[in-house]
């Protein structure tokens, strides 16, 4: 754990004494990350925080001059897990800047396959990637106390899951060995093939075009897929319960764990999944086929729903720089003065954004990332308010609970909670479970989200499945419309990637895209200070996180950081590293790049 | 009374190494796409080669910052022996394109760790240079790390490449391998699990030398062309183009570059057999070749060459799907005498009832 310079002892770390410790990179994430702090062994807190990214790769300078037909197979590129969220929020784009509709059945075949991807992702995150992080050898080397009571801790829900105590569940999470670990690897691969029955091959699509999809729909494809979606509508009755044992026990075995990760609640959601009915992707429409979405979009501060307004959401979008290794744009051309309902557009809005990449020394003092900072004008207050997505489902959640607009029998949003009905399957019965809306915004209800996200995204698909076969027994099975590509134009989408808001702008010229600026969910978590001094979501989070692990800095794991992190599933190809430091008292800030930095 | 081996045990042969490490880098210009890939895989998966299920292997110890329990130092840590050459014998694998670290004055496209001397990231390539010449073998993974692929295209700003390109065509290992190219944007899982498989025979010396084309690609995975394995092909010899996608027709017209694309997937479907490209209604838009993307953008349009061989197989596919149509009409038809009347008129002439 150490590296080769001196090593402070606990002993030696005064009270108040700050000591330097970094991850770099931080593994079991997509991308690539690195968090430096400065841990108070005296205080048990960790004092400072700061995030780099250290890959670029330009993607907004690359598409400049492409045919914008070509956008959603290249923006899919951006990332190697989500890469089909990014290219359905090109079509989104596309869609709307081409001024094409595609047919219902389209739209159906589209949002079963994002489905797939959110029933796939998650689950390879939290029980592969995450869950490791609660697993017997892990609990072991960071607290063994936790262990000893994790043995004599009967599961509350043992008879829906199997794991008689909790520390059976731990075992059960071991790397390559634990037998939940392997089950949801090989979950995982079901998953993904009902993701390239829908959308080809995973994570890079094949099907999807702006205008509808290639995908044939026949009898057999949707049974093909209904036969997979219900064994793991299945499987998810013993997941729900056996994350709530888990994660519940965390709360009783270390009283204070809700302050890890812990931030004020500034959330936002893009929303996912449009409904046929209603949405036409005009931007003069979307006020209104947004908040038809089956996961509305929202922004939420201090637990209150702002907006579920589309419209809204896009015109206040900010990209502040702060600490990253670009020139800034605000006198440079503007590309969209006006949105096409005639509101003004910001310079720093990502219409107008231009990327000037200036590689140079990592300094902490300066510029020492490649993320930009996006933020969100609150008009009310004129605040930039640093909003994070939690990881994705939280946000999510939160949102589509709040609204209480969602109900398609399988899930019902109360304004309070969201409801998911899992109907009879091979060997249970009928299931609904209830994600509530939590006192805080912290890692484990992060966490404990994803897994309840699941569980909706399978009732969705049990949805959009029979909306879909309507459609085919109607012999309305026609799955493209055309459309041409216009000499000038601009569009927008929004969408949620599996971690959370995702959007996409573009401005076409002479029949060529001008500017494309996308915006997944890592920039909003894992940014920088920006230019007011407001630090990133990791950062505050991870800010102020009491430390419960019982190492002293000699052997120090810094768990309690990796699942405050871990529980944003941070997925940058654009990271940021950690690395871990040895005891000397240094001064360093790293400012996640984030920005544009892996387009 | 001492316990004897059973007589079968005569048919497991050892591995010529009995351990080996596989240092996979994640940190060139890339999406970490391949890594997630190789998880689908079943032919053989993940686990199936680091639980030992296949006999006759060395033990494998994977690196891969995807999947690792470490963290941080904890993890680079094997870099490092690597380097120092104590980590042998390891195979390196590359995932996303080499960058050019040299167009500019200073700063860094790609890094991974920091340099405990400078305080500056060390760069991907620095790593590259280091850990090559103590590599058994060194593979590529994925169209990125093979040839540059998307973020190496016209206007790209970071210069980028692929890893031939930067160690050299001609480059061999220490153990006198070539660089192992498995392209494929990203790589289908089971193409690379196999192609890790094959190298595993071959290091513990049961398979010889691994067969490359002069892409450096496997050749029996990449000897074929998108159009030999698409069952859509059918629909292309008989002059039957889709002219709207969603067709269950040969979307050449469409923007498919299949007849010129080195590719199983049609052939092997993406995984467990389903999905894949033009096989389910997707273009081919050339992700295992050298020359993707530029050679095959924009992907929407027909590429130049399907013009004149669909006008061309138009005539003859008329023809022929007419003269099927007949034929087809003809043999949907039982023959005559299979009937209930009571006569027998099969062509038997009985003389006993």
């Amino acid at each position: 754990m150490g590296s080769a310079t001196a090593e402070l002892k606990k002993e030696d770390a005064k009270p108040g004494q700050l000591v330097e410790m970094n991850w770099d990179p931080i593994t079991r994430i997509v991308g690539s990350l690195g968090i430096f702090t400065k841990i108070d062994f005296g205080k048990r807190k960790v004092a400072e925080c700061h995030s780099t990214s250290s890959i670029f790769r330009g993607y907004s300078i690359f598409m400049k001059g492409k045919d914008p037909r070509d956008a959603h197979f290249i923006t899919s590129r951006i990332c190697g897990i989500c890469g089909d969220n990014h290219a359905t929020c090109a079509t989104y784009a596309q869609n709307m800047a081409f001024g094409v509709k595609p047919p219902p059945i389209a739209e159906w075949i589209v949002n079963l396959g994002e489905a797939a991807e959110y029933m796939f992702d998650h689950n390879i995150f939290q029980d592969n990637l995450v869950g490791v992080d609660f697993c017997e050898q892990m609990v072991k080397d960071t607290n063994p106390g936790v262990w000893e009571k994790a043995t004599k801790t009967a599961a509350p829900h043992a008879e829906l899951h199997g794991y008689k105590t909790i520390a059976e569940i731990m075992t059960a999470l071991n790397p390559f060995s634990g037998t939940f670990y392997l089950e949801a690897l090989q979950m995982s691969r079901m998953t993904r093939e009902m993701f390239c029955l829908m959308e080809g091959r995973h994570v890079h699509p094949s099907t999807l075009y702006p205008g509808g999809v290639g995908t044939v729909p026949t009898i057999q494809l949707f049974t093909d897929y209904i036969v997979r979606l219900m064994k793991y509508v299945e499987f998810m009755k013993k997941v729900v319960p056996l994350h709530d044992d888990l994660f519940d026990f965390f709360y009783q075995a270390l009283p204070g764990y809700e302050e890890v990760g812990r931030r004020r609640i500034l959330l936002g959601c893009w929303g996912s999944f449009n409904n046929p009915d209603v949405c036409d992707y005009t931007y003069q429409k979307m006020t209104d086929w947004g908040r038809g979405m089956y996961v509305t979009p929202g922004v939420v501060v201090d637990g209150q729903l702002v907006t579920t307004d589309l419209v809204d959401i896009n015109l206040n979008i900010r990209i502040l720089l702060g600490s990253s290794y670009y020139d800034d744009w605000q006198n440079s051309q503007s590309f969209v003065k006006q949105d096409p309902l005639g509101n003004p557009v910001d310079q720093r809005h990502p219409w107008n954004q231009s990327t000037f990449p200036r590689p140079q020394k990592r300094d902490f003092k300066g510029n020492y990332t490649w993320v930009m900072s996006p933020r969100w004008y609150d008009k009310r207050t004129g605040d930039y308010l640093a909003l994070d997505t939690g990881g994705g489902p939280i946000a999510r959640f939160w949102a589509t609970a709040l609204a209480g607009i969602v109900d398609i029998g399988y899930i019902k949003a109360t304004g309070h909670s969201v409801k998911i009905y899992l109907p009879k399957t091979m060997s249970k019965p009928e299931v609904e479970f209830e994600w509530k809306i939590p006192k805080w915004s912290n890692a484990i209800e992060r966490d404990r989200a994803r897994t309840y996200f699941q569980a909706y995204a399978a009732a969705a698909a049990l949805y959009f499945a029979e909306q879909a076969l309507a459609e085919l027994h109607a012999g309305r099975t026609k799955t493209w419309n055309d459309f041409k590509v216009p000499e000038e134009a601009i569009g927008c989408g929004f969408h949620e990637a599996v971690r959370g808001v995702l959007s996409h702008h573009v401005v076409i010229r002479n029949h060529k895209i001008a500017n494309y600026h996308p915006y997944p969910p890592t920039p909003w978590n894992a940014n920088p200070r920006d230019s007011f001094g407001t630090p990133g979501p990791y950062e505050d989070a991870v800010q102020n996180t009491p430390i419960f692990e019982e190492n002293g800095p000699e052997n120090f794991k810094g768990i309690d950081i990796m699942r405050a992190v871990r529980s944003f599933d941070p997925c940058l190809p654009c990271g940021v590293h950690m690395y871990l430091g040895n005891g000397k008292v240094l001064e360093t800030h790293h400012s996640p790049m984030f920005g544009i930095p892996q387009h | 009374m001492a316990e004897q081996a059973p007589y079968g045990r005569v048919t497991q042969k050892k591995p010529a190494a009995a351990e080996i490490h596989i240092l996979w880098i994640t940190a060139g210009l890339g999406c970490d796409g391949d890594s997630v890939s190789i998880t689908a895989a079943t032919q053989p998966s993940v686990e199936d080669v680091l639980l030992g299920a296949i006999p006759g292997l060395p033990k494998v110890h994977l690196h891969n910052p995807v999947l690792a329990y470490e963290n941080g130092d904890d993890f680079l840590k094997y870099w490092y022996q690597a380097e120092q050459g104590k980590l042998e014998p390891f195979v390196l694998v590359v995932e996303g394109s080499i960058p050019n670290e040299k167009i500019k004055k200073e700063g860094y496209w790609a890094g991974l760790g920091t340099n405990p001397n400078t305080g500056q990231p060390i760069t991907t390539n620095e790593w590259i240079d280091r850990l090559t010449p103590k590599a058994l073998a060194v593979v590529a993974c994925g169209t990125c790390a093979t040839y540059g692929g998307i973020h190496a295209m016209e206007g790209n700003p970071t210069g980028c490449m692929g890893l031939a390109d930067y160690l050299g065509w001609d480059w061999k290992s220490k153990a006198g391998l070539p660089i192992v190219n498995v392209p494929g944007c990203p790589v289908q899982p089971d193409n690379f699990m196999e192609t890790l498989l094959y190298l595993l025979y071959q290091v513990a010396g049961h398979a010889p030398m691994i067969p490359l084309d002069n892409q450096l690609r496997p050749t029996w995975l990449f000897g074929k062309t998108v159009h030999d394995g698409c069952d859509r092909a059918g629909s292309y010899e008989q002059g039957d183009f889709a002219t709207s996608y969603g067709s269950s027709k040969c979307i050449v017209k469409l923007g498919c570059w299949g007849p010129v694309v080195n590719c199983n997937v049609p052939k092997r479907g993406w995984m467990a057999g389903l999905g894949g490209c033009p096989n389910v209604g997707g273009i081919c838009i050339g992700c295992t070749m050298p020359g993707f993307p530029d050679k095959f953008m924009p992907f929407m349009d027909e590429p130049p060459g399907a013009k004149i061989s669909t006008a061309a197989i138009g005539i003859y596919g008329q023809a022929i799907r007419a003269l099927r149509s007949m034929t087809n009409e003809t043999v949907n038809q039982e023959p005559m005498w299979r009937h209930r009347r009571a006569e027998l008129t099969t062509g038997y002439h009985p003389s006993s009832y």
